[in-house]
């Protein structure tokens, strides 16, 4: 039994109420960080670098300290400690001290009365710098050893090397009817959330700091701050405000939060930075690009016997998120379909670019893809129908994988099922491997006539194409090592009835403050909009670790739960006792306490809080969630685990223009397994949010970089990186399949982020439905598809995509016995190697 | 800069009903008086570029980018912002259908979307799909894929013409 489930019949769980936030942000009252203006306050500029690789040798602040309206500059002496998200990554400054690294590193920060004049100052600081080689792909990464950008990893410009292998994929391969490699390659690209981010800081006399910040994981904050200031962490208070949109980007802690912080500190004034469009490029944190191999093994019926996966991720100029990263892109390959043997190697290098990092479907959607696109290459080779092909093989729910990643329900069969009927795919689905260009266009294809295969089911041009994938909901483990819950919420029950939810946990548009409010709402039978929720404050909230890896339902759903199954336990007491009524008698629902055997004797929600308020006290609870426990424990399982995976499964149908190479996205058919919708109106938004920006993936958006130095951003604004407007959003049709979890809050399960995930793989598949050509590579823009095109005109390989990985050294891989092997999810013994 | 182009003029104009009187540095945006000045923090910039319509308000009537209007050039003219857009506690029929269906995620666009639909419901009180799609085209959204907003202006302009309007079951609960 999922938990929260004692409470039935559901009155608020499963309801589309609109979001307890939803009206201020819909008349301008919602604050966000940068509408934040205190008396005296200063503004901050930040002095970012043009060279991509150079040491510092000298800076120059008189010139701008000397401007009137400047009240304060610091560099990197003043912030000589470094941090990063992961303990293992503490490799940034605030404002960098004898190296840049990439073009937009800091290197100074003005605070001055107006933004003009800092903007000013900001220009007169003089920097002085000698040039290093530049180090700007994953090849280079790989074989240029010096310079080195960092001097810690795994060797030159190698951030990180992974090497596991899970049972004997040699033996695995061996018993393959098939066995087929592929190469892919996902190029980067960014978040670009509405809101440029924003900090401001301010010092109180008492010295206390105060930061307010559009920032996603506030508790991190909270800690980079107190290390980097060395100011105890009980002196400073993070406040995160409403973001305007993260999706992941806001998940580091940032250098402008650092210096806005200090500055404050210095001037006894309140400092605000807000970063320019361009340098919200800079901060990036997005999405790798990787370069992939996947070979695998497959009986003629399509059941895998092994997969080699290989991953090379182009990580920019800092650690970030990037060792988890390097981890995910080879983690949920094995949570699909049924994987036996499966071998993972991954490398991250440094580079000089803009860091990346998390964003949504965090180093999944690279791999996702490329697994998808080689399962339907795989199909085609065995004649085999690719919807059927993973229908055949799921991962059975309540099981183990071959990784040690435990699965709980798992709806991804009812999910294929809906988007083949729903899309009617087996009425246009065949294999088009001759699929021609449309007659109008025979001319321009070399004079050849048109030729459409007999059976093909759409007209030429069009084409269908599927792909499906899965998404952890919250990771098992929390960054920094701990026994501490992931997530608390704290109930305040006043006695006029009042009800005040507190929770760590910050709301960055996918509506996790709602969700506080209808969870606690249904379990003590009062109205969602009855409630105040406060969230994201480290001064009155207690620890949520913030809203990334889609764990906030999950994780602060269940403490919600348990927070007002315990308030609830102590108003029942208290009614009982008045109403003289067994304790297993009392309901509460419509604002009401009372007797389920005599519906009519009861109290109101606010007598029974007095009623419990005159017995036990003042009324507080508190709820905590951590979640179980992963069967994995060798080195590297720490990432994958989770208490439960959301799955889903998408039909993408496509329009590809052979004269253009325009590929326009029709309509997306897409079924999720949400477990449990808590809100189903607001699933569905994050289902078409996930769909739109999975769509823009595929089709324009990429962190593009010059081509005469390779690390200079090509367009670091939203008119050139090309995002979909209304104009090329398509259309979408959603299932919601409901197969209740029981780790989560009500059987509910994550949506923010696995819904992106089937998108790109199954345009990518379409496209190749519609004109037979396969586009290993993302996005699938104009030109690779026009090229691909002219190839195939001239009877060549009609693929667009890289043709090799690296041949690199990889460390000998950890071997963990599976446990259909009788492994106990821990690594073999290392054997000593005589050379 | 030189001091001199830093002397603050004087401008009035209508806002959101009722005459202001500001005086600000000559170069601000509208929208930078508007925040800063004004002290309506509702108007919104995603890029202060023209590139994303974040800062979208109406001025006579006509949407525009407020971060590529000068604020000297409101002058004697009506300038609409998010603030402006309900009628005293009575909120305009796009903010109740934009906040009831979930078109606002994370709501920092929203008040550029509510002030452009505004004005597209105000020249065509039933616009199709298409006319809906072309006139928001110009606004970036990156939380909603633009579903729900389209829903919430065909809600609005059917309750605006007085109609009766089902929203579709599967806009809120998926198809069956």
């Amino acid at each position: 039994m999922q938990n929260g489930s004692k409470t039935k019949p559901l009155k608020v769980v499963g309801k589309p109420f609109r979001k307890v936030d939803a009206r201020a942000k819909c008349t301008g009252q919602t604050k966000f960080a940068d509408d934040i203006f205190l008396p005296r306050m200063l503004y901050c500029k930040i002095l970012r670098s043009h060279e991509p690789h150079a040491l510092i040798k000298k800076i120059d602040i008189a010139k701008a300290l000397a401007l009137p309206g400047v009240i304060s500059i610091i560099t990197g002496r003043d912030l000589p400690i470094s941090y990063g998200i992961l303990p293992v990554s503490q490799d940034e400054h605030a404002l960098c001290i004898d190296k840049v690294r990439f073009i937009g590193d800091p290197v100074a920060a003005v605070a001055a009365i107006d933004e003009d004049v800092a903007f000013d100052a900001m220009n007169l600081i003089e920097v002085e710098y000698e040039r290093l080689q530049t180090i700007s792909s994953i090849e280079e990464g790989l074989m240029v050893e010096e310079p080195r950008i960092h001097d810690y990893g795994d060797g030159g410009n190698v951030h990180k090397k992974v090497s596991l292998e899970f049972g004997d994929v040699d033996e695995g391969f061996a018993q393959a009817d098939l066995v087929r490699e592929d190469t892919f390659f996902y190029e980067g690209n960014t978040h670009l959330p509405m809101e440029q981010h924003a900090a401001v800081a301010y010092f109180d006399t008492d010295e206390k700091l105060t930061l307010w910040s559009s920032t996603q994981t506030p508790h991190y904050v909270h800690r980079a701050l107190a290390k980097v200031l060395e100011m105890p962490a009980s002196h400073i208070r993070v406040i995160a405000t409403p973001n305007g949109g993260g999706f992941g980007g806001k998940s580091d802690p940032f250098n402008h939060e650092v210096v806005v912080s200090k500055l404050a500190i210095i001037s006894g004034r309140p400092v605000k930075c807000t970063l320019t469009r361009e340098e919200v490029f800079y901060c990036h944190r997005g999405r790798h690009p990787v370069l992939m191999h996947v070979k695998t093994g497959v009986k003629k019926d399509g059941a895998i016997t092994a997969m080699h996966f290989t991953s090379f991720l182009d990580g920019g100029a800092y650690g970030s998120y990037g060792v988890a990263s390097t981890f995910y892109t080879g983690a949920l390959q094995t949570v699909t379909y049924d994987v036996p043997r499966y071998k993972f190697q991954g490398a991250r290098v440094f580079t000089n670019k803009p860091p990346c990092g998390p964003k949504r479907g965090h180093g999944t959607p690279q791999p996702r893809y490329a697994l998808e696109v080689h399962l339907d290459k795989i199909a085609e080779e065995l004649n085999l129908d690719p919807a059927k092909i993973r229908k055949a093989h799921l991962v059975k729910p309540n099981s183990v994988t071959a990784n040690y990643l435990r699965i709980g329900s798992m709806g991804l069969g009812a999910c294929i099922d809906k988007v083949v009927e729903g899309s009617d795919w087996k009425n246009k689905f065949v294999w088009n491997r001759d699929a021609a260009v449309p007659a109008a266009d025979s001319e321009r294809a070399g004079g050849m006539p048109a030729y459409q295969p007999a059976d093909r089911k759409l007209p030429c041009g069009k084409g269908i194409g599927i792909a499906c994938s899965s998404y952890i909901c919250g990771a098992g483990l929390p960054i920094y090592w701990n026994n501490m819950p992931q997530s608390g919420v704290q109930l305040r029950l006043d006695r006029q009835g009042g009800v005040c939810v507190m929770c760590g946990s910050i709301d960055i548009g996918q509506g996790s403050d709602s969700i506080l409010a209808y969870i606690v709402a249904e379990v003590l039978g009062i109205d969602p909009f009855d409630i105040r929720v406060v969230t994201a404050d480290t001064d009155l909230t207690p620890v949520d670790l913030g809203s990334y890896s889609s764990r906030v339902t999950l994780m602060t759903g269940n403490a919600a739960i348990q927070a007002a199954e315990r308030a609830r336990e102590l108003l029942t007491l208290a009614v009982a006792e008045k109403l003289q009524a067994p304790i297993e008698n009392i309901s509460f629902a419509e604002r009401r306490v009372f007797d389920v055997e005599n519906p009519e004797t009861g109290v109101t929600f606010a007598e029974a809080v007095v009623l419990a308020e005159s017995k036990f006290g003042t009324i507080g609870t508190v709820g905590s969630y951590t979640p179980p426990r992963s069967p994995g424990k060798y080195k590297g399982a720490g990432v994958g685990p989770s208490p439960a995976y959301s799955y889903s499964a998408a039909v993408a149908e496509v329009d590809v223009d052979p004269a253009t190479g325009i590929v326009t996205v029709e309509r997306i058919w897409i079924a999720h397994d949400i477990g449990k919708s808590i809100n189903p109106a607001l699933v569905m938004g994050q289902v078409e949010g996930s769909v739109y920006m999975g769509l823009g993936e595929v089709l324009m958006e990429e962190m593009a970089y010059r081509a005469n130095r390779n690390v200079v951003h090509k367009f670091p604004s939203m008119l050139e990186y090309k995002s979909p407007t209304t104009m090329e959003m398509c259309d979408v049709k959603t299932y919601l399949i409901e197969d209740p979890d029981p780790n989560g809050p009500f059987g509910a399960k994550e949506v923010g982020q696995g819904p992106l995930l089937p998108v790109p793989p199954a345009i990518a598949n379409a496209v190749y439905n519609a004109v037979g050509v396969r586009i290993d590579e993302i996005p699938i823009t104009p030109e690779k598809v026009l090229k691909a095109l002219r190839e195939k005109d001239r009877g060549r390989n009609s693929r667009f995509g890289p043709e090799s990985v690296p041949s690199i050294v990889w460390p000998e891989p950890l071997r963990v016995p599976t446990p259909a092997e009788g492994g106990d999810g821990r690594e073999l013994p290392r054997v000593a190697v005589h050379s | 800069m030189q001091n001199g182009t830093k002397t603050k003029k004087h401008v009035s104009f209508t806002l959101n009903g009722e005459s202001v009187e500001v005086a600000f540095a000559p170069h601000k945006t509208l929208l930078e008086v508007l925040r800063e000045d004004l002290g309506l923090t509702g108007t919104k910039h995603g890029c202060e570029l023209g590139e994303c319509g974040t800062c979208t308000v109406l001025v006579d009537g006509r949407s525009i980018l407020s971060c590529l209007m000068l604020g000297l050039d409101a002058e004697g003219r009506e300038v609409t912002t998010i603030e402006g857009m309900a009628d005293g506690a009575e909120l305009h029929p796009l903010q109740q259908t934009f906040a009831d269906l979930g078109a606002a995620q994370c709501g920092y666009c929203s008040p550029g979307f509510l002030l452009a639909a505004k004005e597209l419901l105000e020249r065509n009180s039933k616009p199709t799909r298409d006319e809906i799609k072309e006139t928001l085209s110009g606004n970036l959204c990156r939380c909603t894929g633009y579903i729900k907003i389209y829903e919430a202006v065909e809600l609005a302009a059917a309750r605006m013409r007085g109609e009766e309007f089902e929203l579709p079951r599967e806009s809120v609960y998926g198809c069956e």
